[in-house]
């Protein structure tokens, strides 16, 4: 009678499915996991205490690099939570570019997020490639607003860096012309590609009950039957007047996220639509007048206090956690990362399943080392 | 953040359902804030909070009365901050409701030389992480968390980087090496 023997095996720190500097240890008997354990840290540069030694402003160049994908998300989150401290007003234009930059965001992440899933599963660069194509043009339009592709720094406390400049909605309407026609491409090759289906769906379910005990949020909460959703439970900036619906999923596997990422870019593509529409019409600047100065943005005080502030990032509720000691730099700063806390059932989803799902699954929760790690 | 008269219910309530869990703290507002003048030094009275604060060992039956009861059954935000002056660390937990809502925040106060506080792991095991950041950044041993290590510096790391009295300047890893 063979008998079988556990082994413990090592994925990552190096290895190209783990979404940059990752590492699990991973028990297998044959091919099916028993235990798996993350294990965190190769690029942890303390971002925290960085904060505190520097003036807020100069942490918003610094949030960029928090979660790079999708670094006005990361604006916004610190830009919120300042301005809550502060009691700073954001005008209602500014507001609308916010969550305009913001949706862009959403649908370029979900986009090379189901991307690099594909991948995973050894569709290797295909959906990539469509993703990448959209996601370029998105990050065209970034540029011509921040002047930079990925490290925006384009949020101010009170409002944003400048207004979008005249060739930015143009270039935003030709684009919008074309989503439709991705979106549908996309889940037309996607949804009921065989090979998607047989490597996701019941697989690495997160069910519902467990999925809040876990504290996961974002699209992989949703997916597990839970309509949660910052944009609508606890909405900030303009969110409150956009009509858009919370997809959820139903089983909670990864074929369920992967339906979820799609229709919230749909979803996206409709706040816009509304966005372009109203955005005439918006009154007050691009930022408050009283914090317009860059010299006011680098000797802000607060007062003393602590705030906590959170936003819906395209990955899960990102929030800022700060206390004032009422100088030019924060007594604490902390940063709520979705990606960091998503990963915390990891274990438990990989269970029971064969190796070569560990890498489908965690491409599944969509993380991103620099903000998982900080 | 909840609004104020909010808070004050929280208060009320936590009172009620289990007396004796709170602990007595000077309100935000009759500290008003100073705006401090460049070079001027006043201390700011960091203990004066709105929020719940509880004694460490209610933290469990607390955090189950808010989820049971009032329904936060999210617990999203587990984080700690140290007062040097006050000789204090702070934990905050932020709690939410699945259906909307603001978050709320309850605090545990606990010493800087011996801090330690119940874990939720056996609960909430979102805690996990967030408890071993805690402990690995600012020293908060959870009582009960059943895998307690550093989870971003390496097991060989001696002191607390996050603690105010952390030394920012020089790093003694790499002072025999240097040229």
């Amino acid at each position: 009678m063979p008998t079988s023997q556990e082994l413990q095996i090592n994925i990552g720190p190096q290895h190209p499915s783990t979404h940059g500097v990752f590492r699990m240890t991973v028990t297998v008997d044959g091919e099916t996991v028993v235990r798996l354990d993350p294990v965190f840290g190769y690029l942890h540069r303390n971002h925290e205490q960085l904060a505190e030694v520097s003036t807020y402003i100069q942490s918003m160049p610094y949030t960029d690099r928090l979660d790079y994908f999708n670094s006005m998300a990361s604006n916004y989150g610190l830009a919120l939570a300042v301005e809550k401290l502060a009691e700073i007003e954001v005008p209602q234009r500014a507001n609308y570019i916010r969550a305009l930059m913001n949706e862009l965001t959403r649908i370029l992440n979900h986009a090379t997020a189901i991307g690099f899933l594909l991948n995973d599963m050894g569709a290797w660069q295909t959906a990539l490639a469509f993703s990448m194509r959209e996601r370029e043009k998105i990050l065209d339009l970034f540029e011509m607003a921040s002047g930079a592709r990925m490290m925006c720094n384009y949020f101010r406390f009170g409002g944003i860096w400048r207004d979008l400049p005249p060739e930015f909605v143009p270039q935003l309407k030709q684009l919008m012309v074309g989503l439709p026609s991705f979106f549908d491409e996309f889940d037309k090759l996607l949804r009921e590609n065989e090979i998607l289906r047989a490597r996701s769906i019941n697989i690495g379910i997160l069910p519902k009950e467990l999925a809040a005990a876990y504290s996961v949020t974002g699209p992989v909460l949703r997916a597990s039957g839970i309509a949660y959703d910052i944009r609508k439970a606890e909405p900030y900036g303009i969110y409150g007047e956009l009509d858009f619906d919370v997809p959820i999923g139903s089983v909670g596997d990864v074929y369920d996220r992967y339906l979820v990422r799609i229709e919230e870019m749909r979803q996206s593509y409709r706040m816009i639509q509304q966005i372009i529409e109203r955005l005439p019409d918006t009154i007050g600047g691009h930022i408050n007048p009283k914090m317009a100065d860059i010299g006011k943005q680098k000797t802000l005080r607060p007062p003393v206090g602590d705030v906590y502030a959170r936003i819906e990032s395209p990955k899960g509720e990102l929030g800022f956690y700060l206390v004032s000691d009422g100088s030019e730099r924060p007594y604490r700063y902390k940063v709520r990362a979705p990606s960091f806390l998503n990963l915390t059932p990891l274990g438990d989803m990989c269970r029971g399943h064969r190796i070569a799902d560990v890498v489908v699954i965690l491409g599944s929760i969509d993380i991103v080392m620099g903000e998982v790690d900080r | 953040m909840a609004d104020a008269s909010d808070v004050a219910e929280l208060r009320e309530r936590i009172e009620r359902a289990l007396p004796g869990t709170l602990v007595p703290t000077p309100s935000r507002a009759n500290t008003q804030a100073v705006p401090v003048k460049k070079g001027e030094q006043v201390a700011p009275n960091f203990l004066a909070t709105d929020d719940p604060v509880i004694t460490a060992d209610q933290l469990p039956n607390v955090a189950g009365y808010l989820r049971d009861t009032l329904g936060y059954e999210l617990l999203t935000n587990i984080t700690a901050t140290d007062y040097l002056a006050d000789g204090i660390i702070e934990m905050v937990y932020h709690f939410v409701r699945l259906n909307g809502g603001a978050p709320i925040a309850i605090k545990v106060r606990t010493s800087r030389e011996q801090p330690e506080v119940p874990s939720l792991t056996a609960e909430w095991p979102g805690a996990d992480f967030q408890e071993r950041e805690a402990f690995d950044l600012f020293g908060v041993v959870f009582r009960g968390h059943a895998n307690l290590r550093r989870i971003y510096m390496w097991d060989e790391f001696e002191g607390f980087p996050m603690r105010k009295d952390f030394p920012k300047q020089g790093d003694k890893y790499f002072e025999d090496t240097e040229e």
